[in-house]
């Protein structure tokens, strides 16, 4: 099971930002570092050719770095902790759909899901907080991610019993097959008057078929968002160029590193001898096995690892994300 | 292997600072100088969807017109008022080159900030007219303009978000570094405030319907 991303209406930390700090991946060694310093070291400071607005940057970089860690951290924790967890296709955190009701719909989501591989998730919670329903319902969509990542095609069927308020969320690629108008009437017609009577079960059970209905109408449509989703994972050409890259730079490189790396990094034990990682790399004899002599410590390649999606038999979002469609409604 | 060729100790001490130099050069990237190109783009993005969303409002309004024109002609003020406003809205566009102007921000904000609440009180006006309620074309409408307005909000959400990102990028270490050296030319993006953020939102509420007008 996938661990759970923040929402995506909050910046991800990425390395790539910038404020985690630099992904040097290698140790230099102690001359190169002293090279590296010197020039700073003589260099007059340079305070004055600062343009100034940023005169005080440097100043306040400390605070510059504590502020954005704690602007981007603490939004984070407080959205993230109010939302709730994914647990299954049904996430009926009011407790207002029975059993029975609970196992056929998930049932029914399973089966929709392997069809299409669009993800619908219902889920129902006690209160809104006193937020608007329609940006909970986004937060709430982002935060789980439904729907696979390159087709966004997940919808979600929110129902807060105590404002009396319910929606259907749909992400953006299936905007253009349950539109607007379709999670209106869907709403008005099937939601609206079974909850009025009391019969949430009901109401979200129509619902749910109505919707499955509505996406199946186009089967070829349906077909094609499944085929897609299915090769995303597993395009060929992509693994055939990870390979071919991985040998080609450990060719490349492998052999570079192997003749510069001891030297630097490792322990002379002789005239043109080194001893590094365990290895006795010797640089005056051309062997066939390009220098190793003890394979005990040698490296993997790097050919990522494959982790199996979905192990465990554990339900989470494919990744997708909504921009608002879908309507709301009350009763 | 290659050294052998490499039998002087001078050149030999040169080729690990070239090495050095083949990797450290690529993990530049890792350091931050992909940092604020890419802040800038994602701003860039989010307004152009920002705008996207504002135009399909746009293109909604025409039909909406014509629709309630059929059974509520005698609400002329209202129906010129919200024809007007969609004018004047379609007039004013900022481009991503202006974005870091906040005056031609702010008037894209008002142009648009006026077609919201004209359009609000034509919902308003033709919730008298039970025919026209009743009309699928208009209920359609209706439907596609809540769906509108909510994506605009999420758009413009996301466009603040996006900014907020990009503005921090140019403020703070390390990514100041970069910009105070590299990337002298980039200014901060305008952003929306918080004030006509709210101000935009006229909620109208006659007990009875389910509209809700954001935006």
């Amino acid at each position: 099971m996938r661990s759970f991303a923040p929402p995506s209406v909050l910046p991800d930390i990425s390395p790539t930002r910038g404020e985690i700090g630099c992904r040097v991946g290698f140790r230099q060694s102690p001359r190169s570092e002293r090279e590296s310093r010197r020039p700073n070291r003589q260099s007059p400071p340079s305070w004055g050719r600062w343009p100034a607005g940023q005169r005080g940057a440097r100043q306040n970089a400390f605070y510059g770095v504590l502020l954005s860690i704690f602007s981007l951290l603490l939004p984070l924790a407080a959205l993230a902790a109010d939302l709730p967890a994914l647990t299954g296709r049904v996430v009926d955190n009011a407790g207002i759909i029975d059993a029975g009701t609970r196992v056929a719909l998930t049932q029914k989501l399973a089966d929709f899901e392997t069809k299409g591989s669009d993800q619908i998730v219902v889920a129902t919670i006690p209160s809104l907080g006193g937020e608007e329903i329609e940006p909970y319902a986004n937060r709430l969509f982002r935060f789980w991610k439904l729907g696979q990542a390159k087709q966004n095609n997940g919808v979600l069927l929110l129902v807060a019993p105590n404002d009396h308020r319910m929606r259907i969320e749909v992400g953006y690629g299936l905007e253009g097959t349950l539109t607007d108008l379709h999670t209106k009437l869907i709403i008005e017609n099937d939601m609206v008057p079974a909850f009025r009577a009391g019969d949430f079960s009901g109401g979200i059970t129509k619902a749910v078929d109505d919707m499955i209905m509505v996406l199946e109408g186009n089967p070829e449509e349906l077909e094609a968002r499944g085929k897609r989703s299915e090769q995303a994972p597993f395009n060929s050409d992509d693994l055939f160029f990870a390979i071919f890259i991985t040998i080609w730079a450990l060719i490349f490189f492998g052999g570079i590193a192997m003749t510069v790396l001891p030297p630097i990094f490792g322990q002379k034990i002789g005239p043109g001898r080194y001893r590094w990682l365990g290895m006795t790399f010797d640089q005056n004899r051309r062997s066939s096995s390009g220098g190793w002599s003890s394979g005990g410590g040698g490296w993997s390649s790097g050919g990522g690892s494959w982790s199996s999606g979905g192990g465990g038999g554990g339900f989470s979002g494919g990744g997708g994300s909504s921009g608002g469609g879908g309507s709301s409604g009350s009763w | 292997m290659i050294t052998e060729r490499l039998s002087p100790p001078s050149l030999f001490r040169a080729l690990p600072a070239l090495l050095m130099m083949a990797f450290v050069l690529p993990l530049l990237a890792g350091c931050g100088y992909n940092t604020i190109p890419t802040a800038e783009e994602n701003a860039r993005a989010a307004w152009s969807e920002v705008l996207n969303q504002y135009q399909r409002r746009s293109d909604l309004i025409p039909n909406l017109v014509e629709t309630v024109k059929g059974y509520a002609s005698h609400e002329k003020d209202t129906l010129d008022a919200v024809v007007q406003a969609r004018a004047k809205a379609t007039q004013i566009t900022v481009t991503p080159e202006t974005l870091k102007d906040p005056e031609a921000l702010k008037k894209f904000q008002d142009a648009q900030a006026g077609l919201t609440s004209a359009l609000s009180r034509l919902i308003a006006v033709s919730e008298a007219y039970p025919d026209l309620k009743a009309n699928q074309n208009f209920l359609a409408l209706q439907a596609q303009l809540e769906g509108t307005e909510n994506r605009i909000a999420v758009a413009r959400r996301d466009y603040i978000q996006a900014v907020r990102d990009y503005n921090l990028t140019l403020r703070t270490f390390p990514s100041v570094l970069w910009a105070t050296f590299w990337f002298r030319g980039n200014e901060p993006f305008a952003n929306f405030t918080v004030d006509e953020d709210k101000m935009q939102v006229p909620k109208v509420d006659f007990g009875t319907s389910t509209t809700k007008q954001g935006g």
